[in-house]
C-alpha cells in the first residue's frame, strides 16, 4: 500500500469563535484506496480532534457526508482521493446554514420534506384482515427509482434556484412526493398539489438539471419534477375543459 | 450552548459563472432570447408583405444586410443548441411505459432527432431550395 501525501483545506468555523469560516490546511498522509470521508478520519484522530463533520456508513447508504469537495456537492464516503489532485477543498455543503465546520443546518430540509407528505395516503382504510397491497412489477419500475433518494442534500447545493429562492421546496422533497403520486398503493396526491403545485413547488424549478447531475443513487429529482410540471399542466386543463369532471 | 449558524452570501448575478453546467444552462435560456427576436424579425416579414410588393422587396433586401445574415448565424447557432438541448433532456420529462420498463431514452431523443429532420426536408422541399 503506498501513502501519498495529500493537503486538505477545510473550512471552518466555530460558532463561538469566529464571525465568519476560514479555511484550515491539513497535511494528511493518505493510502491511495482511501477516499475524503477517510482522510478526514485521519485528521479528526491524529491532528485535530476539533474537526466537525457528519458521517456514518461509509458506503453511500446513509447520505449524512455530503460535503463540497473541491467545489461539487458530493458524498465524502464516494469521493476516492485517487480521482483528486495533492491539493482538496472541503466545504459545508453550499446554499446551506454552517452550523460548525463541516456541519450544515438541515432543519429547513425536514420541514420541506414533512410538508410534501412522504409517505402512503391509502386510498381507502383496508383492515389488516383483508390482506396485503398488491402490485406488479410495472407498479413497482413506475415509482422504484424515487424511493432511492437518502436524503444526502447534494440535489439542495446543487440548484442555483434554491441557492437564490431559498423557499423553494427544491428536488430531493419534490421527487420524494412525486415517488408516492406514483405508487399504486397511494391516493394523496390532491393533498401533496397543495405544496407540489405552489409557487414555492415545481414551478420555482427552471430544469437546470444539476440536481440530477450530483445525485449519487441517479434518483434524477429533474425528472420527477418535469414530469409533476406536465401532471399539473394536464390537471389545470382538465379543470378548464372538462369542468363536470372536477364533481 | 446558543447556536449562531453561519449564512454564506450568494453572488445573485454572477453564480452562473462558477460551474461550466451552470453557463450551459444560462446558454439554453439566452438562447430563447434570439429565437423571440428571430420570431419578431418573421412577423415584422408578414406585416411587410401586407404592405405589397415594394415594402416586402425593402424587406428582402434588408436580410441581404451584413448584420442581417451575421444576426440569422448566430440566432441558428443558438436554436440549434436551444433544440439539441432540449431534445435530450426530453425522456426525463417523457417516460414511456412498455411492459414492465420503460422505453429506452435514446430512442425518444432519436426519434426527436428524426421528426426534426424530416420537417426541416418538408419545408426545405415547399421553400424549393431542393
Amino acid at each position: 500500500m503506498s501513502l501519498r501525501q495529500i493537503e486538505l483545506e477545510v473550512l471552518r468555523y466555530d460558532p463561538e469563535q469566529d464571525d465568519e469560516p476560514r479555511f484550515q490546511k491539513y497535511s494528511v498522509p493518505c493510502q491511495e484506496e482511501w477516499v475524503v470521508l477517510d482522510a478526514l478520519n485521519y485528521v479528526k484522530d491524529n491532528l485535530d480532534g476539533s474537526l466537525s463533520y457528519r458521517w456514518s456508513c461509509h458506503m453511500a447508504v446513509c447520505g449524512s457526508c455530503g460535503m463540497m469537495i473541491d467545489g461539487e456537492p458530493t458524498l465524502s464516503c464516494k469521493a476516492f482521493l485517487r480521482d483528486y489532485g495533492s491539493k482538496i477543498r472541503v466545504e459545508p455543503l453550499a446554499n446551506f446554514p454552517i452550523e460548525r465546520d463541516l456541519v450544515v443546518v438541515l432543519d429547513d430540509f425536514m420541514s420541506k420534506l414533512k410538508r410534501v407528505k412522504p409517505y402512503l395516503i391509502p386510498k381507502q382504510h383496508k383492515p389488516i384482515a383483508d390482506g396485503e397491497y398488491r402490485q406488479t412489477p410495472r407498479q413497482l419500475k413506475l415509482y422504484k427509482q424515487y424511493t432511492l433518494c437518502i436524503n444526502c442534500t447534494l440535489c439542495y447545493a446543487a440548484c442555483p434556484q434554491f441557492a437564490l429562492i431559498p423557499d423553494f421546496i427544491g428536488p430531493a422533497a419534490l421527487a420524494l412526493a412525486h415517488r408516492y403520486n406514483l405508487d399504486s398503493r397511494d391516493g394523496g396526491r390532491a393533498e401533496r398539489q397543495e405544496e407540489v403545485a405552489s409557487h414555492e413547488g415545481i414551478w420555482e424549478c427552471s430544469f437546470v438539471g444539476a440536481c440530477s447531475e450530483v445525485c449519487p443513487k441517479s434518483v434524477d429529482p429533474a425528472g420527477a419534477i418535469q414530469q409533476m410540471k406536465i401532471a399539473s399542466t394536464v390537471d389545470w386543463y382538465l379543470e378548464r375543459l372538462m369542468p363536470w369532471r372536477n364533481k | 450552548m446558543s447556536r449562531k449558524p453561519y449564512v454564506r452570501p450568494v453572488a445573485r448575478t454572477t453564480w452562473w459563472l462558477s460551474k461550466g453546467r451552470y453557463v450551459r444552462y444560462m446558454a439554453r435560456e439566452v438562447s430563447s432570447l434570439l429565437i423571440a427576436i428571430y420570431l419578431m424579425v418573421l412577423i415584422i416579414g408578414l406585416m411587410r408583405l401586407s404592405q405589397g410588393p415594394a415594402a416586402w422587396q425593402e424587406y428582402m433586401e434588408s436580410l441581404a444586410s451584413p448584420v442581417a445574415v451575421l444576426f440569422h448565424l448566430i440566432a441558428f447557432g443558438f436554436t440549434t443548441y436551444h433544440a439539441t438541448c432540449w431534445f435530450n433532456v426530453t425522456p426525463k420529462a417523457m417516460r414511456i411505459p412498455s411492459g414492465d420498463d420503460f422505453v429506452p431514452g435514446r430512442l425518444i431523443i432519436l426519434a426527436h432527432y428524426a421528426i426534426w429532420g424530416v420537417v426541416s426536408l418538408i419545408i426545405l422541399v415547399i421553400a424549393g431550395v431542393l
